[in-house]
């Protein structure tokens, strides 16, 4: 069943004082299935960030629609839960007040937003940190927050722009772990932006690979790597193969980045 | 010394108090050593004599708490004017565009030249003294307000959409929460300087009050006298400085975690 249909989606940004107006995301066509783990693979610059926050509803596409679960979305809203590359924890709210934010806002009560948010709190591996104010913990210990207070809110799909882009490689392959795991007991629909082409391949049910600015969608790769899946994974003839493939299909593409 | 290094609370302290020994120690040294002149400058004992004076024998006490009073009540007119709107500026861009090219303008009037045309308005009462301190306060606490609100990362109220929070829950839930430290900050400040509005405007018509004593004192050449209040005024905006600082650390602990 399709969960979310893009259709002809573009993005073109005005020219900035005069200069020629930029195409971000030329119009592109996609479906995402209920349950989808779909990685966004590609250079940066190449229209990632703009595709993820038009699904968000956060910027508005020149051409083509979103729908999701069968209604065009027009702006943004609780049913798509997102995880930045920047800390997004609110500074002023305890950890626990963070991952309750969204459900406050639902206006649930009291004793179910508590069991809730304990819930999400153990998923992510934060109990005693509760009571802390976001500066108190690492980045990494920041971003499962942020993944806890997205999935608090039961969204229909969860979006990912680059959630692990600034953590160091021991943390990064913890979280990577840690989202797969939730992934595989909840099968969420999520869209997962990142450059990391052995990130896209261990997390992902489906990578897509983006061509250099002007964005659009060059290759659509099914990684049929059994799950659940195991960090040993990383060093399987299959994994180097899709590796391999996608390294082949994403060189191209960063030398014509680099070239602008 | 090195630059941006910390010191220890004891020496910060000790450096601190050192410069307050060291300022009087050179006042006494002009006075007392006779360098300058005792009708320009009364000497620190001088001055200590003739302010308990003040205190005891002419009901000093109540000029500071009427003076006090008239800064306190200005400044909190001004603020709960001032920070809604503000708030409403920073937040909404079509409110910032009306209000705020005539507020940029209003910032810069003088309050003290005002005081004759209030005087006229509102004669030589209470309003009149507490409409300087307000027109003093009113336009700095909107414009800061408002560029403060107006800078909260994007990347917040972003998150906070994705959570289902409105746009009222935006403001109400992310710019006044984000932004409560950095205005009370703001209102510590002008706080400051509305209390050189209220001397101004006790300086003119007025009966009662710190800035009518120093006034008075000036008539009969009495440097001690005006050299005592202006400390005064010097101390409480020490302690009301340091009690502002405090309160609001413990209204915002995550500032300091
Ligand atoms: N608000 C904007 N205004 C103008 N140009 C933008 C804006 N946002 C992004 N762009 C441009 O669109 C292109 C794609 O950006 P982005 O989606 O952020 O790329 P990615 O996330 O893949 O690195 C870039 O060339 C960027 O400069
Ligand atoms: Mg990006």
């Amino acid at each position: 069943m399709s969960k979310l249909v893009i259709e002809g989606l573009g993005r073109v940004f005005p020219g900035v004082r005069g200069g020629a107006p930029v195409t971000a995301l030329q119009p592109t066509d996609l479906v995402v299935a209920d349950n989808e783990f779909v990685t966004i693979l590609g250079p940066s610059g190449c229209g990632k960030s703009t595709l993820l926050r038009i699904v968000a509803g956060l910027d508005r596409p020149s051409s083509g629609r979103v729908v999701l679960d069968g209604r065009e979305i027009s702006g943004p809203g609780p049913d798509r839960g997102m995880v930045f590359q920047s800390y997004t924890l609110f500074p002023w709210l305890t950890i626990a007040e963070n991952i309750a934010f969204g459900l406050l806002e639902k206006g649930l009560g009291a004793a179910e937003t508590r069991a809730i948010v304990a819930a999400y709190v153990d998923k992510v591996g934060l109990r005693g940190f509760e009571n802390h104010w976001p500066k108190q913990l690492s980045g990494g210990m920041q971003q499962r927050t942020a993944i806890a207070r997205a999935l608090a809110n039961d969204p229909a799909i969860l979006l990912l722009d680059e959630p692990f882009g600034a953590l160091d490689n021991q943390t990064r392959a913890l979280m990577q772990e840690l989202l797969l795991g939730i992934w595989e007991r909840e099968r969420k629909t999520v869209l997962f932006v990142t450059h990391d082409i052995e990130e896209a391949i261990f997390v992902g049910s489906r990578c897509l690979v983006m061509s250099a600015r002007p964005g659009r969608v060059k290759a659509d790769i099914p990684i049929p790597l059994p799950h659940p899946r195991h960090y040993t994974m990383k060093t399987s003839p299959d994994f180097s193969a899709l590796k391999a493939r996608l390294t082949e299909e994403i060189r191209a593409e960063a030398v014509l980045a680099a070239a602008h | 010394m090195r630059p941006l290094e910390p010191i220890s609370a004891g020496r910060r302290l000790a450096l601190g108090i050192l410069f307050f020994v060291l300022f009087f120690a050179a006042w006494a040294l002009a006075t007392l050593g006779g360098f300058v002149p005792k009708i320009f400058l009364a000497d620190p004992l001088t001055m200590v004599r003739d302010g308990a004076r003040l205190l005891t024998d002419f009901g000093f006490a109540a000029d500071i708490l009427i003076t006090i009073w008239r800064v306190v009540g200005g400044f909190v007119l001004a603020a709960l004017v001032a920070v809604p709107l503000g708030i409403l500026m920073g937040a909404y861009k079509p409110i910032e565009a009306f209000f705020e090219p005539f507020i940029s303008f209003a910032r810069y009037l003088p309050a003290s030249a005002f005081v004759p045309l209030l005087i006229l308005w509102a004669g030589l009462g209470e309003t009149q003294k507490l409409l300087v301190i307000f027109i003093g306060s009113v336009f700095q606490i909107v414009l800061m307000v408002a560029v403060n609100v107006g800078q909260t990362r994007r990347d917040l109220v972003e998150a906070a959409y994705t959570l289902g929070a409105g746009d009222y829950g935006i403001v109400r839930r992310v710019l006044i929460p984000m932004n409560a430290p950095e205005i009370a900050e703001i209102l510590r400040l002008v706080l400051g300087w509305a209390w050189t509005y209220v001397i101004v405007a006790e300086l003119i018509g007025s009966s009662a009050g710190i800035g009518h004593m120093i006034i008075d004192s000036q008539a009969l050449m009495a440097t001690g006298q005006i050299i005592f209040g202006i400390l005064v005024i010097g101390l409480i905006g020490l302690v009301s400085d340091y009690l502002f600082k405090r309160l609001n650390q413990t209204l915002f602990p995550w500032r300091l975690a």
